[in-house]
């Protein structure tokens, strides 16, 4: 059984993965700017961020609602409604559409929670397969001194307290990555990840994404996807950056 | 006491759940949009309780995590299929998960209006894999009984429109617009749901009861069907007879 449907359309779909603090936000956001820079149409979507369905994910987040099974649901629910309403029509118009996270990220996160790996992967079924997949790889220790250092409190799920694998926010927190990071490494190979080195500059990092969009998609670029005409501009608007 | 043997997943076995301790029962009326299941719950209910059994009823779209989503969300003119689909899988699991598994534990009658089978139905009425649904819904507890309150698409028109007076958008299936108006896209939609439960019948094991007879006649049917059923004999039920005797 394939695992996601193919992408037959004139878009492309490349989406990023990693744990946090991989700083993999940074470098597709850097790479979307890129490409569209370059008069291509380019979308945005990140993980979690359905206008449907978010709500219902944040009650039960701070009321500490879900259990690893409805966590898993309500992700893909949302996933799903981004897929329906904004990934496909998008690339089927001929947009590259770019994802902070994809169903890469239900697949470490949820088994990591204990959630049945087949199941997982069934749920995501309906899911375009992305043309390109960057895996931002980092020890655990770079990515906690990344994260730890910079941002407020951990929260409960991010650090799996509903897993009571600790009672230290932190150290939990540490065995929750630990065991998302194995998820990650396990698939990388089975799922084509383009591997980064997330331990690079900043700008090495961004260089090899540019070199392996290029070389991936090659004539394809041009010939397929939307662009701007010569002149960058559209009817006298700037095209709109979209993002969900 | 007789021991039964411990319910069972379909599929895929939620974590964290030991079916040993399970001691309720589990029934499950299913049946397409205004067929009227609601009012032989409420019958059922009523009788079970008399006959002093503990009862939990559930219905669809009534958890506490994404009942409130689910309406909402229907409210827009966004809702795709599959986004439907999962977040009505959400809202059974929270309510398996957080009702239904602690009612039978506590040895309760639990009684649910719709089960994982209408969320399979609708999703294949629209279109969607149905592998992909009966795998995404494997997490589902085997019920003890699905009665399926089954009819035609004429008679569920005429309750529709005799009893509400009015066609509902989601039971039209107008997301998808399988016709040009209401009447033409709810015949149309109903008529794929209910060929969807039917193909259900032998796999899942449904009972099958006519719903176009009368409500007391078919609340004496499910009456006569559950009794059948290895229900335990409630604590109640023995002092009243002894009462009655002397």
């Amino acid at each position: 059984m394939p695992l996601f449907v193919p992408n037959r359309h004139r878009g492309k779909l490349i989406v990023v993965e990693g744990i946090d603090g991989s700083g993999k936000s940074t470098q597709i956001s850097l790479l979307s700017h890129w490409l569209r820079s370059q008069g291509y149409a380019v979308a945005f979507s990140e993980w979690n961020s359905s206008p449907l369905v978010k709500q219902t994910t944040r009650r039960g987040k701070k009321k500490e609602m879900f259990t690893p099974t409805t966590f898993s649901l309500i992700h893909a629910t949302d996933f799903a409604d981004r897929m329906e309403s904004y990934i496909l029509p998008l690339v089927k118009s001929g947009a590259i559409v770019c994802a902070d996270r994809y169903a890469y990220t239900a697949f470490a996160r949820d088994v990591a929670r204990g959630v049945a790996r087949r199941w997982v992967r069934n749920l995501y079924r309906f899911a375009m397969h992305p043309d390109l997949r960057f895996y931002f790889r980092v020890s655990l220790d770079v990515a906690l001194g990344r994260i730890l250092g910079g941002r407020d409190a951990l929260k409960y799920y991010e650090a799996g307290l509903d897993l009571g694998l600790a009672r230290d926010v932190e150290e939990s927190f540490r065995i929750f990555q630990g065991r998302i990071l194995d998820e990650y490494e396990a698939m990388a190979e089975e799922m084509g990840f383009h591997i980064i080195d997330a331990t690079l500059s900043i700008e090495e990092q961004q260089g090899r994404m540019r070199e392996v969009v290029l070389k991936t998609f090659g004539p394809s670029l041009k010939n397929g996807v939307l662009r701007l005409p010569a002149g960058g501009e559209l009817h006298g608007q700037t095209p709109a950056a979209t993002v969900l | 006491m007789v021991k039964h043997p411990p319910l069972q997943f379909y599929n895929e076995p939620l974590p964290g759940v030991d079916t040993s301790e399970l001691q309720g029962k589990l029934i499950v009326i299913e049946g397409p949009d205004a067929v009227g299941r609601s009012t032989q719950i409420m019958l059922l209910r009523q009788w079970l309780e008399q006959e002093g059994h503990a009862v939990l009823d559930t219905g669809m779209a009534r958890s506490a995590l994404a009942g409130k989503g689910i309406k909402m969300a229907k409210e827009g003119n966004t809702l795709g299929p599959i986004t439907m689909t999962l977040f009505y899988t959400t809202d059974f699991a929270d309510r398996l998960e957080n009702e239904i598994i602690p009612a039978l534990r506590a040895g309760f009658v639990v009684l649910i209006d719709r089960y994982i089978f209408s969320i399979m139905a609708r999703a294949v009425a629209r279109g969607e894999d149905r592998k992909w649904i009966e795998q995404v819904a494997g997490f589902a507890l085997v019920p003890h009984a699905v009665f399926y309150l089954r009819t035609d698409v004429e008679h569920l028109v005429q309750r529709v429109v005799l009893g509400r007076g009015a066609f509902d958008y989601w039971e039209s299936g107008m997301d998808l617009r399988f016709g040009p108006d209401m009447y033409e896209s709810f015949v149309k939609y109903q008529t794929r749901l209910i060929k969807a439960l039917d193909s259900m019948v032998q796999p899942y094991h449904f009972s099958v009861i006519d719903a176009g007879q009368p409500i007391p006649q078919i609340f004496r049917e499910l009456q006569k069907r559950i009794t059948r059923l290895p229900l335990e004999r409630s604590p109640r039920r023995a002092p009243r007879a002894r009462r009655a005797k002397a």
